[in-house]
């Protein structure tokens, strides 16, 4: 494992703790699907992610789904590897985004909802039910409905929630070079 | 908001609280593994009495846990119907043959192999949920991380695990203060408005929330660099305690049924008991 900034290993602490938070208190119902809610969690797993980079956004993911399931009573790890590997997953393909410089436009806005958006259909479509068919050898057509149902809520719900929150942590940020000499 | 739904540690004087934190994580995360790869009814029962055995020996009552027994048992409810109405012959599927019960409609039959493979998958539960529930409410969280780096994970990992643990309360009651101060300004997060606008309500909360949280990460991320965190290979924990004989005794009933379960998948060349055949 490469070495871990102290950072890092913070943003992981205080990360999973926000998105044991989040997961677990707070609830948007998707309207007419039912059992199915807006988690919130997945966009600041997705700041989080292009902030400190793949490692911790999967470990966010990892200890913070862990939490919550525990918290309910029992793990499901098919689809706590899911979170997991859609917070790898969105660290790799933003790590070009340096946010903390305030650079935040068009460009970095398609690169992370197109970043966002595969990580999602990788987690939910293809890994979650995968998993679940060779874990708990669950009936194929269900779970890959299940998952293209949470894919598609977890991907809105990071474009829009992740989307906001990066344009206004960019904007609280000096841009490099903005500085001019009289 | 409920503030003490989640289940949390329950100190008391029992043998399941003696035992070492690591013993308790490596014990769960073998019994849980084992109950994961069988499908096989024999040991699943087996598992599911020994762990309520083992749950009546820790001293935590049932009426202390019924509520999380309730939400979990509505959850595999719904999945077991969500599964019945997708594959009512799965468990044909599986086992080779199709007894049928009762006629509902269409492609809808009570057959004792569906039957039997839902019972299955209910003690794939029944199993598990005892352990875990023991691991939570018989673990106290400030062993947690010493016992993660006891099962040889990285101690920066654990010590991440171990803030997480730490400011859960922290983001918790700035959550509750950000909702309220938000809420006080007329914005409304309650079941009255169109989702969209409560998703987008919902930022207006969670970006005072993240930056709070980004700013703690900076204080305490500096406070620990200058206390030289994660200069050495290796750090002692407060909380560790020296493993006794019962821990290595608990191990090996871990271990012993994860090989069972191994084992059994080696005989049978299947993960499934088939009473049909």
């Amino acid at each position: 494992m490469k070495k871990m900034s102290v950072k890092t290993v913070v943003a992981i602490g205080i990360g999973a703790a926000l998105f044991f938070v989040l997961g677990r208190f707070v609830a948007i119902p998707v309207p007419f699907v039912p059992n199915t809610t807006f988690n919130l969690q997945y966009g600041v797993l997705g700041l989080f992610a292009a902030m400190f980079g793949p490692l911790a956004g999967m470990l966010i993911g990892f200890v913070g789904h862990t939490l919550i399931d525990l918290s309910w009573g029992s793990p499901w790890w098919s689809w706590i590897i899911a979170s997991a590997s859609f917070g790898l997953l969105t660290g790799f393909f933003t790590r070009k985004l340096d946010l903390e410089s305030g650079e935040f436009g068009k460009k970095e806005i398609i690169t992370f909802n197109v970043g966002q958006v595969v990580a999602h259909l990788i987690a939910w479509i293809v890994l979650a039910p995968t998993l679940d068919v060779l874990i708990y050898a669950e009936n194929a057509t269900k779970v890959f409905t299940q998952g293209a149902v949470a894919g598609v809520v977890n991907a809105v719900t990071t474009g829009i929630v992740g989307t906001v929150l990066m344009l206004a942590y960019s904007k609280t940020r000096t841009k490099r070079g903005s500085l001019d000499k009289d | 908001m409920s503030k003490n739904a989640a289940l949390s540690y329950l100190p008391r004087a029992s043998v399941v609280h003696r035992l070492t934190g690591t013993t308790k994580l490596a014990f769960f995360l073998l019994w849980s593994t084992a109950a994961m790869l069988t499908y096989d009814t024999r040991l699943l029962a087996a598992m599911t009495v020994g762990g309520l055995v083992l749950f009546s020996v820790s001293k935590i009552r049932l009426s202390e846990v019924k509520g999380a027994l309730l939400f979990m048992m509505l959850l595999v409810v719904l999945n077991l119907t969500a599964i019945y109405l997708f594959a009512p012959d799965q468990g044909t599927e599986i086992y080779g043959t199709k007894t049928v019960w009762v006629h509902l409609f269409w492609r809808y039959d009570i057959t004792a192999e569906t039957m039997f493979y839902l019972l299955n998958f209910f003690m794939k539960y029944s199993a598990v949920i005892p352990v875990a529930l023991l691991f939570i409410l018989a673990t106290n969280p400030s062993e947690f991380a010493a016992s993660l780096a006891g099962i040889g994970v990285s101690y920066k990992v654990g010590y991440a695990v171990a803030l997480a643990l730490r400011y859960i309360p922290d983001v918790q009651r700035d959550f509750h203060n950000i909702s309220q101060a938000q809420q006080a300004r007329g914005i409304n997060l309650s079941g009255k408005d169109k989702v969209l606008t409560r998703l987008k309500n919902s930022a207006a909360i969670l970006l005072p929330l993240v930056l709070a949280s980004l700013s703690r990460i900076e204080t305490v991320s500096n406070a620990m660099e200058l206390r030289g965190f994660g200069k050495h290979k290796k750090r002692s924990w407060y909380m560790q305690r020296p493993f006794q004989n019962i821990d290595w005794i608990a191990m090996g009933l871990g271990l012993v049924v994860l090989l069972i379960s191994l084992g059994l998948l080696v005989v049978h060349q299947s993960r499934f008991f088939n009473p049909f055949v």
